[in-house]
C-alpha cells in the first residue's frame, strides 16, 4: 500500500523547467530517499507534497484518494531552509506552531511537556530562541515537526548543522517514528545516512526520475560481479592462472598480503573464481564489492544519456 | 478561520509586549495633550490687551463686540481700502471687516492681521456673531409662530433653523501690504494633524509588516509555517494582526490624551470653565418669546465665564464634530493602512533584506509623500479641483481627505473616495498575494520590476 503517490507531476518555473513527468510512489512504512544533485527539482517536489505550491499537470493521492488540503495535517515537514523567531520564547512558538497544525491548545501542551521532558529540554521553554544553540534550535525545530503525530515525515537535509551527537539521537528518532507506523521522506546528499537509513530511494536528474526502487535491488542491478580477493604472497602472474574472460581490475600489496579486485563474467558463479584460484594460493578473504549508493549516485548522474532504470 | 486567528494573535501579541510598543503609547498622548494644552495655556497667559478696529458694513453688529479683558473693539466709519492701507500704521492688533450682504442675514466676516490672528479672537468674534444672527433668526420665527397661532410650536424646528454657521476668514497683511491668506482656523490645525497622523501610522505599521515579512524569510520559519496555512492568511493575518496593533496605539492615544487635557486643564484653568452652547442660549431666547409660557426646557441659567481664552479655545473645538472626524480617521487609516500594507507586504516578500526595498519602496511612498507636501494646497482650498482629485486617487485618499473633512465634504465625495479606496484594497490585496506567495519562497535572487510583473501572472 502506498501512503503517497505522485502521477505524472510537471512544473515549469517561467523558462526553468522544474519536474518533468515525475511519477514516484511511496509505501507506507517506509524510509523514501528523495535523491538527486543540487536544483534536480527535490525541493519543488517536496513543496508540491506539502501544498505550498501547485504542480502545472499530473494528480497527488493520499492513501489511495486524491490529495487534500486538510491532509498537511498528516505532514510534518523539516524544511532545509528552516528557522524560528529569534524573539520568541521556545514555548510560546512551539505552542504556536503545534496549534496551527491543528492541535488544541490543551493538546499542543500536553505533547509539548511529554516532549520537552523526553528531550531534557524543559529549561528551554521561558528562553528566547537566540539564546539557544544552532543544534538546540534543531531540536526544537525536529520537535516541531513530529508533534502532531503525522503519518509522513518529510525531512530536507535533516543532519545538516547536528553535531554527531545530535545527529545519532535525530537518526534514532527518525527510526523510531518508523516503527510507529510513520512513512518517511528522506532527501539527502549525504549517501551514508542513504545506505544506513533507507527501504527506498527515488533519485531524481534534470527534473526526471532516474532512478527508483527498493535499495537492495537497485544494488543488485548495480553490481558487477567483482570479488575482493586477499591472498598470501604469489610470485606469478595473476592473469596466467585464471581463466581468460576473468578480468583483474586492480592489484596490489597490503603488508604480507597481496589483493586483487577481479571481475568475472555475468554468467559464472564465484565458486569458479575460488577453485582456479584455491590451487595455487591460500585465500585469505573473499567478499563480492557491493556498489555503495555512492557510486551509484555518481554513476547514474553522470551518465550522458540517463535513460530511466525503473525496478 | 481558526489558524488566521492565531497568526493575527500571535502577530499582535508579540508587538503589543514589546517595550516600544510601551513607549510610543506613552509618548504620543503626552504630544497630542501638548497640542491641545499649550495654546490653552498661552490664551490664559495672553493678558495683553489687544485692540481691534471694526467696520461693520451691515450695521447689524453695531455695539454688539463688548470689550472684553483682552480684547478691546472700537468701530471705523472709513471704508475698508483706506483703513486696510492704515491698518500697519494705526497699532491695531486686527481689522475685522463684515461686508454688507444682499439678503439680510450677514453670514461672513473677514479679519485682517499683521500675524496669525490668535484663535481665541476668532472664536470671540465668530460667537458674537453667531449669536446676534441666531438671536435675529429666533425672533423673526417666533414673530412668524405669534402671527400663525394654528402651528404648534416645535423646539427641534426652531433650533434646526435657527442654527448658523459663521465663517471668519482671516487673511494676513504681510510687510509688502501683500495679502496672504492665513491658517490659524481650528479645522485648519486638525486637518493637519489628523493627515499628518494617518500619514504616520500608514507609515509606520505598514513597514512594520514589512519588516516582519522580511524576517520570516531571513529567519527562514516561512517554509515550515507555510506548510501548515497558505501563504495568503499568513500575509492577511500579519497585516490584521500589526494594524490591530495601530488600532489598539490609536485609541489608547485618544483616550490617554483626553485624560490628560482633563487633568491639566482642570488643574490648572480650574474654577468657571461652564461652557456655553448655543442651544442653551437658543432655549432660553425661546423660553423668553414663548407665549403661553411653557416650560421648554430647563435651561440652567449660564454661568459667565471667567476666563474667555480658554472658553475659545474649547468653544472652537466644540465647532468640530469629533465622532465624524474619529469614525473618518478610523475607516481611512484601517482601510489606507490595509491597501499600503498590502503593498508593504509584497515588497517584503520580494526581498531578501531592508537593504533591497529601496527600488520597490519608491513607488508606494511617493503618493503618500506627495500627499502631505501638497497638504498646503488641500487647506488653501480645500473645495477644489486638485483636493478633489487627491481626495478621490485612492493612494492619496486617506492623508488628503483627513486634511480636508474638517472643512466639510460633501457626502457624495466621502462615499466616492471611500469607495475607491476599498476596491483599490481589494486590488492591491489580490496582487500582493501572488507577489508574496512566489517571492517568500525565493532566497538569493535580485528581484525585478519584470519578474514580480512575472509572478503576478504565475
Amino acid at each position: 500500500m502506498d501512503i503517497f503517490s505522485a502521477q505524472n507531476i510537471s512544473k515549469q518555473f517561467s523558462l526553468h523547467k522544474a519536474l518533468d513527468q515525475v511519477s514516484i510512489a511511496i509505501p507506507e512504512g517506509s524510509i523514501f530517499g528523495l535523491l538527486g544533485p543540487n536544483g534536480a527539482g527535490k525541493t519543488t517536489f517536496i513543496r508540491i507534497i506539502n501544498q505550498i505550491i501547485a504542480p502545472d499537470e499530473g494528480k497527488l493521492f493520499y492513501n489511495g484518494r486524491e490529495l487534500q488540503p486538510n491532509d498537511i495535517y498528516n505532514i510534518g515537514y523539516l524544511p532545509e531552509e528552516r528557522g524560528l523567531y529569534k524573539k520568541m520564547t521556545v514555548g510560546e512558538q512551539a505552542m504556536y506552531l503545534a496549534q496551527l497544525k491543528g492541535l488544541s491548545k490543551q493538546e499542543a501542551q500536553r505533547r509539548l511537556i511529554y516532549w520537552f521532558e523526553k528531550f531534557e529540554m524543559k529549561s528551554w521553554w521561558n528562553k528566547k530562541v537566540e539564546e539557544l544553540s544552532k543544534g538546540m534550535q534543531q531540536k526544537v525545530q525536529f520537535l516541531i515537526t513530529i508533534i502532531h503525530e503525522p503519518k509522513l515525515l518529510i525531512f530536507d537535509e535533516p543532519f545538516s548543522g547536528f553535531d554527531p551527537i545530535n545527529a545519532s539521537m535525530l537518526k534514532d528518532e527518525i527510526i523510531a517514528q518508523k516503527d510507529k507506523g510513520a512513512t518517511v521522506i528522506f532527501s539527502t546528499h549525504n549517501m551514508a545516512s542513504v545506505e544506513e537509513l533507507c527501504d527506498h530511494i527515488a533519485l531524481i536528474n534534470n527534473a526526471r526520475v532516474v532512478l527508483d526502487g527498493p535499495v537492495r535491488d537497485i544494488k543488485k542491478t548495480y553490481k558487477t560481479n567483482t570479488f575482493e580477493v586477499a591472498f598470501n604472497s604469489f610470485n606469478g602472474r595473476l592473469e596466467s592462472i585464471l581463466p581468460s574472460a576473468f578480468k583483474i581490475i586492480k592489484e596490489w600489496n597490503d603488508h604480507e598480503l597481496r589483493l586483487a579486485n577481479i571481475q568475472i563474467p555475468a554468467d559464472t558463479i564465484p565458486n569458479n573464481l575460488i577453485s582456479a584460484l584455491l590451487p595455487v594460493v591460500t585465500i585469505h578473504s573473499f567478499i563480492e564489492l557491493i556498489p555503495s549508493m555512492n557510486d551509484i549516485f555518481i554513476r547514474v548522474v553522470t551518465e550522458k544519456k540517463s535513460e530511466p532504470v525503473l525496478l | 478561520m481558526h489558524k488566521i486567528f492565531l497568526i493575527i494573535k500571535r502577530e499582535y501579541l508579540t508587538r503589543v509586549r514589546k517595550k516600544s510598543f510601551l513607549v510610543m503609547t506613552i509618548l504620543g498622548p503626552l504630544m497630542m495633550a501638548a497640542i491641545v494644552v499649550v495654546p490653552i495655556f498661552l490664551a490664559t497667559r495672553g493678558n495683553e490687551l489687544k485692540t481691534v478696529a471694526v467696520i461693520d458694513q451691515t450695521g447689524v453688529f453695531f455695539e454688539k463686540f463688548k470689550d472684553t479683558d483682552n480684547i478691546k473693539f472700537h468701530y471705523l466709519a472709513s471704508d475698508i481700502a483706506s483703513a486696510k492701507s492704515s491698518f500697519r500704521k494705526s497699532g491695531d492688533y486686527a481689522l475685522l471687516f463684515i461686508p454688507k450682504t444682499e439678503v439680510s442675514i450677514p453670514t461672513n466676516a473677514i479679519l485682517y492681521g499683521e500675524s496669525n490672528v490668535s484663535i481665541n479672537i476668532i472664536s470671540y468674534i465668530r460667537n458674537v456673531m453667531t449669536k446676534q444672527v441666531e438671536d435675529m433668526k429666533l425672533e423673526a420665527k417666533l414673530r412668524d409662530l405669534q402671527t400663525d397661532k394654528k402651528n404648534p410650536l416645535n423646539v427641534e424646528d426652531i433650533l434646526r433653523s435657527v442654527k448658523t454657521t459663521i465663517d471668519v476668514n482671516t487673511i494676513k497683511i504681510t510687510d509688502e501690504g501683500k495679502e496672504e491668506k492665513s491658517y490659524t482656523e481650528i479645522s485648519m490645525v486638525l486637518g493637519m494633524f489628523a493627515g499628518i497622523l494617518i500619514y504616520f501610522f500608514i507609515f509606520m505599521f505598514g513597514s512594520q509588516v514589512m519588516r516582519g515579512v522580511i524576517e520570516e524569510k531571513t529567519n527562514r520559519i516561512i517554509e515550515v509555517i507555510i506548510s501548515s496555512v497558505k501563504p495568503f492568511e499568513l500575509m492577511m493575518g500579519k497585516i490584521v494582526g500589526v494594524g490591530m496593533v495601530g488600532l489598539t496605539q490609536f485609541l489608547l492615544w485618544v483616550i490617554l490624551t483626553f485624560g490628560i487635557v482633563t487633568v491639566v486643564t482642570s488643574t490648572f484653568v480650574g474654577k468657571g470653565t461652564s461652557k456655553h452652547t448655543a442651544e442653551q442660549t437658543i432655549l432660553q431666547n425661546a423660553a423668553k418669546y414663548n407665549p403661553d409660557n411653557l416650560p421648554l426646557a430647563s435651561a440652567a441659567p449660564v454661568k459667565k465665564s471667567q476666563n474667555e481664552g480658554v472658553n475659545a479655545v474649547f468653544e472652537a473645538l466644540d465647532s468640530v464634530n469629533f465622532p465624524v472626524m474619529i469614525g473618518a480617521f478610523i475607516f481611512f487609516f484601517i482601510f489606507g493602512y490595509l491597501m499600503y500594507g498590502s503593498l508593504f507586504a509584497a515588497i517584503g516578500g520580494a526581498v531578501d533584506s531592508e537593504a533591497d526595498t529601496q527600488q520597490f519602496m519608491l513607488p508606494i511612498t511617493v503618493p503618500l509623500i506627495l500627499s502631505m507636501v501638497m497638504a498646503q494646497f488641500f487647506i488653501q482650498d480645500p473645495t477644489g479641483q486638485v483636493a478633489f482629485w487627491f481626495s478621490v486617487f485612492p493612494l492619496t485618499s486617506p492623508v488628503a481627505m483627513m486634511i480636508r473633512i474638517p472643512f466639510g465634504v460633501p457626502y457624495w465625495q466621502v462615499a466616492l473616495s471611500m469607495g475607491m479606496l476599498v476596491l483599490t484594497f481589494l486590488g492591491t490585496t489580490w496582487m500582493a498575494a501572488k507577489i508574496y506567495r512566489t517571492g517568500i519562497l525565493m532566497y538569493g535572487k535580485k528581484v525585478s520590476y519584470k519578474e514580480l510583473w512575472k509572478w503576478l501572472r504565475y
